[in-house]
């Protein structure tokens, strides 16, 4: 079988839907944010996929930033998430409602 | 600088203007100084007016130059503050100031001690400005802006004495009466701006010019000209608008002498002969002729059985409105303007007297409480007796001339029925007035005050003097050329001897006018030579108590007409207020706006997930729409 462009594509969509999903449904921060990682995986995988297409390595560049990115705001991310554990014990987003009036 | 003689006609407006508003903000304090400026300026507005008067003779251009001033533009239509000079105007201006001077410096002495004495002044001279813009108005619009403030300052003056119920309630009913009048001549105003797309006299007239009442539009010029007739029926208080008037002798009697003399009921008539051109053209002169025929015959009837001096000349007054308006609908406004500026002389003449025999007597207004004022008051007895005798339509006197036109008038036109109302009219003229006379003047003392009564100061006896001058002589100084030459009719210009035997010209109008005077005098001597009470009521029965009671129209108007019209009109303002303000105006846009804010109000939930499902689903929407297409 020819794995081609298409494929390619089709798994990216999928990824980056079920990241918006997770984004959507989960309760837990943590997984939040790993599903917010998967949609910028997704990215990743159809700007490499596009980039091969085309023959150049345009879209190759832009993933190593997005990869650069994505590495520094796990750091900040993370650490936002333990600092507002230990300050609200817990993790769940229902109970993180106080930007309600 | 004679050609730029017209721009004083400004001066003569706004004086008047200028004198009511100092007197209101500075001099309030200060009686004197406020009665000297309110008769300086009207004595100012009068010279204006003469030299104005002068210059159009000699200059022979009419009408002189049009002084006249933008005020707005609204899409097409241009407004202008602006003054049409023709004999017309100017003569009636004359009136205005001449016989306001007059009312103004007897007006100084009889309001003595008055509280509001610097008030009365300041009224007296909005009054003269605002009669003034209606004279010189060369527009319907300003006409319209100056009828309404005559309006307003008769509302004033009628209400000096506003501590007093009665007063207080006979200038609401004048200006809410008038009102009536004022919708209809609004209305009329509207009609000329649509169909002739001018509201300028100037303008309109020569569109017209082809147009008789058969041509096709008939119909319209009908329509117009009655309802500008019912601003001039309200304003000179013609029936069935003419309850006010009677009422309106609340006021201090100068008022009474300036409304029935030179301004206010001048106003109807003046306006009715200052757009005749158009009304000519119109279906509406027959109901005018009988509106103005009714009027002067009911008042004249009524008039007969009052007992206060000034209602009797208050009626006097409808009448003779009446016999204007007849002599308009008959197509004569010549003898119309002719008869208002007589009337204006020995009405005036007369209320004054009244005035100075109501001074004399401690404001005593019952007649059959007076008597015997001949030795008392000599000249208020001579003066009034010359007012009486002008009313009357005594040869020689200026009433004479201008009623005997009116009924000529009619005698040429061959409208019997009128004709022979006038007639009947002038006798009822000469009772009522020789009856008011003997009862007054003559006979005994029927009270008190009578035999105290003395005779009033010379500033209220000069007025009384100059009027009476005038009511002789109005008659032959060539008044009615000067008002024929306006409206093209064709009246030579006589000799002086000539002029005065000119009604004879026509021997059965003035025959029967002398006739009816003869009568009616010897009738009212027979029955009021000596009499201490009135004998009529046990002779005529019901029909003196319907007189006393002016035929019952106060009571109608009150029992019926009122409830009807305000059950009407607070069933209308319910519903309005109900369903329009309160249901739609109110309820429907808040209760929309308070549904709305609460389904939005549900977004807000404070999720962060919720945000982002609804990011989401708006950045596919919008994905949607830009790749759909």
């Amino acid at each position: 079988m020819h794995v081609g462009l298409e494929h390619y594509l089709v798994v990216s969509g999928l990824l980056f839907s079920l990241g918006l999903l997770g984004v959507i449904m989960r309760r837990n921060l943590l997984v939040i944010y790993m599903c917010l990682e998967m949609m910028l995986n997704a990215a990743n995988l159809a700007l490499v996929g596009m980039a091969r297409q085309n023959g150049n390595l345009d879209g190759q560049i832009v993933v190593f930033f997005i990869a650069t990115v994505a590495a520094a705001e796990v750091a900040v991310g993370l650490a936002l998430i333990v600092a507002l554990y230990r300050k609200k014990q817990t993790a769940h987003v229902e109970d993180l409602s106080s930007l309600k009036l | 600088m004679l050609q730029n003689i017209h721009q004083l006609a400004w001066l003569v407006l706004l004086i008047p203007l200028a004198s009511a508003l100092v007197i209101t903000l500075f001099t309030g304090k200060n009686h004197q100084t406020s009665a000297r400026i309110s008769i300086a300026a009207a004595l100012l507005s009068f010279l204006g007016t003469v030299i104005l008067f002068f210059a159009l003779k000699s200059s022979g251009e009419h009408p002189l130059g049009q002084p006249s001033w933008r005020w707005l533009t609204v899409g097409d239509l241009e407004l202008n503050i602006g003054l049409h000079l023709d004999f017309l105007s100017l003569a009636m201006a004359l009136i205005v100031t001449g016989v306001g001077s007059v009312i103004h410096i007897f007006s100084s002495s009889y309001m003595e001690g008055d509280r509001a004495y610097s008030r009365f002044f300041a009224c007296l001279s909005l009054f003269i400005f605002s009669m003034l813009g209606i004279v010189f108005s060369d527009n319907f619009v300003m006409m319209f802006i100056f009828w309404e403030l005559v309006g307003i300052s008769s509302y004033l003056l009628i209400g000096f004495w506003y501590e007093k119920p009665s007063a207080a309630d006979a200038c609401k009913k004048a200006f809410l009466t008038n009102r009536i009048g004022d919708f209809g001549f609004m209305l009329g105003i509207l009609m000329v701006w649509s169909a002739f797309g001018s509201v300028y006299f100037d303008k309109i007239g020569p569109q017209i010019e082809g147009y008789t009442l058969t041509n096709g539009s008939g119909g319209l010029f009908t329509v117009i000209g009655l309802l500008i007739f019912c601003g001039a029926m309200g304003k000179s208080a013609q029936f069935p608008l003419h309850v006010w008037l009677p009422d309106a002798m609340e006021g201090p009697t100068p008022v009474s002498a300036l409304i029935h003399a030179a301004t206010m009921v001048a106003a109807g008539v003046y306006m009715l002969c200052r757009v005749f051109f158009i009304i000519e053209r119109s279906g509406a002169l027959p109901y005018i002729a009988w509106i103005g025929g009714a009027t002067a015959l009911m008042a004249a009837l009524i008039a007969v059985q009052q007992n206060d001096i000034k209602r009797i000349l208050a009626y006097s007054t409808l009448s003779q409105l009446g016999y204007m308006v007849m002599a308009v609908g008959l197509g004569g406004p010549t003898v119309a303007m002719f008869h208002l500026t007589t009337h204006a002389f020995f009405k005036a003449l007369l209320f004054l007297g009244a005035g100075s025999v109501i001074h004399g007597m401690h404001h005593e207004q019952d007649i059959w409480k007076m008597g015997g004022l001949k030795k008392k008051m000599p000249v208020t007895f001579w003066t009034f007796l010359v007012g009486t005798l002008a009313l009357c339509g005594v040869p020689f006197l200026s009433g004479f001339y201008s009623k005997d036109g009116i009924l000529a008038l009619a005698y040429e036109k061959h409208n019997w029925p009128l004709f022979a109302l006038a007639i009947g009219v002038a006798l009822l003229t000469t009772f009522y007035m020789t009856r008011l006379f003997l009862v007054v003047f003559l006979g005994r003392e029927k009270s008190h005050e009578a035999g105290h009564a003395h005779e009033s100061p010379a500033a209220m006896l000069w007025p009384l003097r100059i009027l009476a001058v005038l009511s002789v002589i109005g008659g032959y100084i060539g008044i009615e050329q000067l008002y024929g030459s306006v409206f093209g009719s064709e009246i030579s210009q006589l000799g002086f001897v000539a002029q005065v035997f000119e009604p004879f010209k026509q021997p059965v109008a003035a025959g029967a006018s002398i006739g009816v005077v003869l009568i009616g005098f010897f009738l009212a001597r027979m029955i009021y030579s000596n009499a201490d009470s009135d004998p009529l009521p046990a002779k005529l029965g019901f029909l003196s108590k319907a007189m006393q009671n002016r035929f019952y129209f106060d009571e109608l108007y009150e029992n019926y007409l009122i409830p009807c019209t305000q059950g009407v009109a607070s069933s209308v303002a319910a519903f309005v207020d109900r369903w329009v303000l309160s249901g739609f105006g109110i309820r429907f846009v808040s209760g929309s706006t308070e549904i709305l804010g609460r389904a939005l109000r549900l977004t807000q939930s404070g999720s962060l997930q919720t945000y982002a499902l609804l990011l989401t689903v708006g950045v596919l929407v919008i994905l949607y729409w830009v790749l759909a297409y």
